[in-house]
């Protein structure tokens, strides 16, 4: 059953990816920034989704710490890992948009900043996770440093907005305005990407339960 | 015993044993030495820049130079089974962690009070320095505390694991990205001779609040980490 609910969410993801991508190549350029300008559609989704994922993960840590359920654990890694990969999209997307607009492929900008240390503290997080044997105790101290990690995700984005910002504002919260149609689609992309998101999660988490199915069997083996 | 007791019981124990071996500290002061020698490869010691980016290449000594002293504080209960000992003592987790954050951070601060000396002759920063030098130092006093307490719960969270020694820098220093950034900036300030107002009283808040914080959460949450 869930196997099937997984394929059908999968492939409405590809559909609206399909149907945002035509849609976005409808569009005509923006006035200032030119074709370039439309790596926001993917950009910011990305941004969102990752942002998404470390609160999940926070959830499914607490959840792990409170009830010792594996289950949690592994929400908590699969949605880490998927995060992670849509943070370093949003990386590369971003990198990708400041050559074009800036001229240089990184600068260190309060939003670039933060978010790589951000990508760094959850890279932490799976790095920590493989250096551990035992399940019960990677899952707990995987779940303290997760922790740890989603405390420090706004210190850091406040102390580094302290610095200077050359980011772009936010279109949506800062003022900035954005054509009805164009923000239809922009929100439909955010969904689409959620729901990848959310598909990749299962797969992952399928894989975590598998995982842990062998290991048992494996123990039990060596049992006897 | 009460609360406060058990606390300095531990400290106490974790610095007679490091006194006595003397293993941590001295590795700690000789690294500080080294990394201080190579910026002096990396910068012009003599020129103004170097001024300029002394706040920042001082704390990257003392947080490269404390993982040192912090990554044997647990690992030195390691041998006949202390941490074991330890963890059965008829004491609370959070009682055994600010124990050993506490003698953690007393030899931290040793080490970063013997290397400012060194850093400023080096530097030749000895003039703004001697100024400021009770800011500086409570500037040393906060961002300190940061990383021992960062420090010493990830120490306990690394302890038992595959790659300690290479985990512990790995975990603590993104998470401590903020309170280091402080007290860069701080450090940075004082040393060109501006005072602590505005923009700079901002980061000394910043900088308490991150101590605060992370000490809090450290407590709630090392029972966990201990015990499992």
């Amino acid at each position: 059953m869930r196997d099937k609910l997984v394929y059908v969410l999968g492939a409405a993801a590809i559909l609206l990816f399909v149907r945002n991508i035509l849609a976005i190549t409808g569009l005509p350029p923006e006035a200032q920034q030119g074709a370039i300008f439309k790596i926001i559609f993917f950009h910011v989704p990305m941004a969102m989704t990752a942002m998404l994922c470390s609160f999940v993960a926070l959830v499914g840590s607490v959840m792990f710490l409170i009830t010792r359920n594996f289950k949690y654990d592994a929400v908590a890694v699969a949605v880490t890992e998927v995060g992670l990969a849509l943070l370093l999209g949003n990386l590369v997307t971003g990198s990708i948009w400041g050559r074009i607009i800036w001229g240089i492929w990184w600068t260190w900008d309060a939003r670039l900043t933060s978010a790589l240390v951000c990508w760094l503290l959850y890279a932490g997080y799976l790095m920590l996770r493989r250096a551990i044997e035992e399940p019960t105790q990677r899952a707990t101290f995987a779940a303290v440093f997760s922790i740890f990690a989603f405390i420090d995700v706004p210190i850091v984005i406040f102390s580094i907005k302290w610095w200077r910002t050359q980011h772009p504002q936010p279109v949506f919260w800062g003022g900035g305005s954005f054509p009805p149609d164009w923000a239809q689609v922009f929100w439909l992309n955010v969904l689409a990407m959620i729901l990848f998101g959310a598909v990749m999660c299962a797969v992952r988490l399928s894989q975590e339960e598998q995982q842990r199915e062998l290991d048992s069997l494996r123990r039990m083996a060596h049992a006897f | 015993m009460n609360f406060p007791r058990q606390v300095l019981v531990i400290a106490i124990k974790d610095l007679r044993a490091e006194i006595r071996t003397k293993e941590a500290i001295n590795a700690s002061f000789a690294f500080a030495l080294v990394v201080l020698l190579l910026f002096s490869f990396a910068f012009d010691p003599e020129a103004e820049t170097t001024r300029e980016i002394s706040g920042g290449l001082l704390w990257i000594v003392f947080a490269f130079a404390g993982t040192l002293v912090l990554n044997r504080s647990f690992a030195r209960e390691l041998p006949n089974d202390c941490l074991d000992a330890l963890i059965a003592a008829p004491i609370s987790g959070a009682a055994l962690f600010l124990g050993k954050a506490l003698a953690n951070y007393v030899l931290v601060m040793a080490m970063e009070v013997v290397s400012l000396p060194v850093f400023c002759i080096f530097n030749n920063v000895g003039g703004p320095v001697s100024q400021k030098i009770w800011p500086i130092l409570m500037v040393m006093a906060l961002g300190t505390w940061g990383l021992t307490v960062i420090g010493t719960i990830f120490s306990a969270l690394t302890v038992n694991i595959r790659l300690r020694e290479v985990m512990l820098p790995m975990l603590t220093y993104p998470i401590l990205v903020p309170a280091l950034m402080a007290a860069m900036l701080l450090t940075k300030g004082l040393v060109l001779g501006q005072p602590l107002t505005g923009d700079s009283l901002t980061w000394l808040k910043m900088l308490i609040g991150f101590d605060l914080i992370y000490t809090a959460v450290s407590l709630a949450l090392v029972e966990i980490v201990l015990v499992g």
